[in-house]
């Protein structure tokens, strides 16, 4: 992975330096409240419900061994000994307080870590596939131009207060995994028939209040404009995007009210000026990034290894972890591995100190010391021997990791929602818990098969419900909370966004809910048919009937 | 004590205000309030200055002042001498078109100050406005920022081109220069670099 040089410490040690100098001058009344508000969310702290919450950048989702140790650490000094991992693949701490977090970001930076634009109207971090490099489908590896953007990204003093909040995610795959069309800006690498790096440019996607899925701006773009291109639609968002309504303030919504085509005019007459300017990328550039993501020392390993195979037959609990946890890796005899942070029962996404300590002993003795995040907020050792997976498992199971519910209901995609947020209006991780616990009846859930469950506690959609092949959004009615249930949104290359079934429901009932929503799936499938491939092909209709049925039958009782 | 902060070769320095800022009158309109339809293009709230605004604004009739931009133009004939004499500037708003300026000031080397006027710290479009400015118009001369300019914006305002800074009066001025130097190299090409770090070093 990318390691900083001088120029790269450099930075977040002068950072630490800039907001230490300005806490110093928020706590003695020299900064106002609005003036400290950009200043430290810029820094990825906000002020919630508890505490405030301070989220780490975890650019495009990789850490070391080292860095995870560091962040458990923190956690056990700084908080109360555990973490978040968010579906933009940072970590973020719910419990420090205002003044240590100078000296958090100096114990970040020993590590080359940050929290730079982790929030605020500014580019965010960018995000990608937690499978680069390493996937099978994968066409083209975006990670050293994920990097190339994170540094330009970095206090770019044009954009540095944009009119909202601004995510780039970048993708080289065949099967998008980083929801490249749910970006405000999404890149899309491949090979072009001239066999050169070439990318598709996707703009104006978004979940939050008004999700909308992104339009190609430009289908072929060579690589070393990348940053010129990306300067050029900033640009022209920057100047027109609105100021006045925080919620009309995305790119998305310009997009829309110029139309693709008068908004890519706008950006391609902006680009043409930019076009060949020094921040261009040079080869040299691209190739000393790219020094840094080069394939590990990988083993000549058979496709097979008889260990494997033996303890698959043997051990039914192994098989069953096997079969959600291991993902096709391009080199044989390796495989990738999904450790679930989604344990019945736990907040979907944290991890404590003891079992950060644990991922990051893991990652060093199984998988050249380093490890991913992905968005749907379990962590990957991305190269693991097939021959040490049982080993693995073994130590996996003990810190509570190995969870055999990868892509299944129970992997649930949970924003930390009224527990901890001051801007959800409902509670997510107890609807998770609820769920879990209604489903923890394994052979049921592998019966199930892959499902995505996404649930946010307000219309900003940290918890990318829209896109769940079952969305739950938790809403406010007249100061009390109820969950809105949406079907057949998903990510992906098909991605789509999904259908309102109808009213509201209580917390007590969503457990309830989504055993009817199954039970109907389940009569209704063909064969071996996924969640959302029923719900496409018959429509919400026979799902809307069974769930509101009991509820019209009382309704009807009310009328007689 | 002024408030004025001047990029100079030997480094930042506060200095002497020698330009008088010509504000329009406050506008006796009301403010009609947008109900929540979807945005024009280039409406993002502001309210555009009115006739009478601009009719009673008052100009002084000798020293170095700087004009707003919708009076700038609407009064450019009547202006021809002074600004043959370096005693006019613009003042443009971040909502204002450089376009409508370089239409009625062709070459704006003639002025010797460019001011833009931010209302509120957070809004970023006065960088850009910097940025085009120096690389899109070729402007050479005194760029300002005046209006609600606080010491942690003033990194990004040097990198967009700016090169003075009239700080919010009830800050002090003198410890802001330190944060012109927040970060020794940065990444990204800009105004005051065009070079980005790796066409700078051999990292």
């Amino acid at each position: 992975m990318y390691k900083y040089d001088e120029i790269d410490q450099s930075l977040v040690d002068e950072r630490v330096a800039q907001y230490r100098d300005q806490t110093k001058r928020y706590l003695a009344g020299e900064l106002s409240e609005e003036e400290f508000r950009p200043l430290r969310l810029q820094n990825g702290l906000y002020i919630q419900r508890h505490a405030p919450m301070l989220r780490i950048a975890v650019p495009y989702g990789m850490l070391s061994s080292r860095q995870l140790h560091k962040l458990a650490d923190i956690a056990s000094q700084y908080d109360k000994a555990y973490g978040h991992f968010s579906t933009r693949q940072n970590m973020q701490l719910n419990w420090p307080l205002l003044a240590d977090v100078p000296d958090i970001l100096a114990e970040l930076a020993k590590v080359e870590m940050h929290a730079i634009q982790t929030s605020g109207n500014c580019i965010r971090n960018i995000t990608t596939d937690q499978f680069a490099g390493v996937a099978p489908d994968e066409v083209v590896d975006p990670r050293a131009m994920a990097e190339v953007m994170r540094q330009w990204s970095t206090f770019h003093p044009e954009f540095a207060l944009l009119p909202r909040k601004f995510k780039i995610a970048v993708s080289g795959t065949k099967n998008d995994r980083a929801i490249v069309q749910a970006h405000d800006i999404g890149m899309e690498f491949y090979l072009d028939s001239h066999q050169k790096l070439a990318i598709k440019v996707w703009v104006g996607g978004g979940l939050g209040r008004t999700p909308i899925l992104g339009t190609v701006i430009r289908e072929h773009l060579e690589w070393q404009h990348a940053l010129t291109y990306c300067e050029a639609i900033v640009r022209v968002y920057n100047l027109h995007g609105r100021r006045d309504n925080a919620y009309k303030a995305r790119i998305k919504i310009l997009v829309k009210a110029l139309g693709i085509d008068e908004f890519k005019h706008q950006v391609e007459e902006e680009w043409a000026h930019l076009k060949d300017a020094p921040n261009t990328i040079t080869e040299a550039e691209l190739a000393r990034v790219a020094q840094h993501f080069e394939p590990m020392p990988y083993e000549a390993l058979a496709h097979h290894d008889a260990t494997y195979d033996a303890a698959i037959a043997s051990n039914p609990a192994f098989a069953a972890w096997a079969k959600r946890s291991l993902h096709a890796h391009k080199i044989p005899g390796y495989r990738s591995v999904t450790l679930s942070l989604k344990t019945h029962g736990q907040a979907p996404g944290d991890a404590s100190s003891e079992q950060m300590h644990a991922v990051a002993d893991l990652a060093a003795q199984y998988s050249f010391a380093e490890l991913r995040v992905s968005h749907e907020q379990n962590l990957i050792l991305a190269d693991v021997k097939l021959s040490d997976t049982y080993a693995l498992w073994e130590k996996a199971r003990a810190q509570g990791l190995a969870s055999p519910n990868i892509g299944l209901l129970t992997d649930i995609i949970c924003c930390p929602g009224g527990d901890f947020c001051s801007l959800a209006n409902a509670k997510s991780i107890p609807i998770a818990q609820a769920i879990q616990m209604q489903f923890d009846n394994l052979d049921y859930l592998h019966d199930i098969g892959e499902l995505e469950l996404n649930i946010s506690g307000c219309m900003n959609a940290c918890g990318h419900h829209h896109i769940g092949h079952i969305g739950i959004l938790g809403i406010d009615k007249d100061g009390s909370e109820w969950y809105q249930v949406t079907l057949g949104g998903s990510q992906g290359n098909n991605a789509s966004l999904g259908t309102v079934i109808g009213p509201s429901f209580s917390a007590e009932e969503m457990p309830q809910v989504i055993e009817k929503l199954i039970s109907v799936y389940l009569a209704q499938r063909n064969g071996e048919e996924r969640f959302i491939d029923t719900v496409r092909r018959l429509g919400v209709a026979p799902f809307k009937a069974q769930v509101y049925a009991d509820k019209n039958t009382a309704k009807a009782g009310v009328i007689a | 004590m002024s408030h004025l902060i001047t990029l100079q070769a030997n480094g930042a320095q506060i200095g002497e205000d020698l330009w008088q800022l010509v504000t329009l009158p406050a506008s006796q309109q009301e403010v009609r309030k947008q109900a929540g339809k979807i945005v024009l293009f280039k409406l993002t709230g502001e309210q555009t200055v009115t006739p009478e605004q601009m009719a009673n604004t008052v100009i002084p009739s000798s020293g170095k002042i700087i004009l707003p931009l919708t009076v700038f133009i609407a009064r450019h004939a009547q202006l021809q001498a002074r600004i043959a004499n370096q005693e006019i500037g613009v003042c443009l708003d971040t909502h204002e078109s450089l376009a409508d300026l370089s239409q009625a000031q062709a070459d704006l080397n003639a002025l010797p100050i460019i001011a833009v006027y931010v209302e509120r710290f957070a809004d970023g479009r006065i960088f850009t406005l910097g940025n085009l400015l120096r690389t899109r118009y070729g402007y050479k001369n005194e760029l300002r920022a005046v209006g609600d300019v606080l010491r942690d914006q003033l990194f990004f305002l040097k990198r967009s081109g700016f090169t003075s800074f009239a700080m919010r009066t009830d800050r002090s001025a003198t410890e802001a220069i330190a944060s012109l130097s927040d970060f020794s190299q940065p990444y990204q090409g800009a105004v005051d670099e065009a070079r980005p770090a790796f066409r700078r070093y051999n990292r």
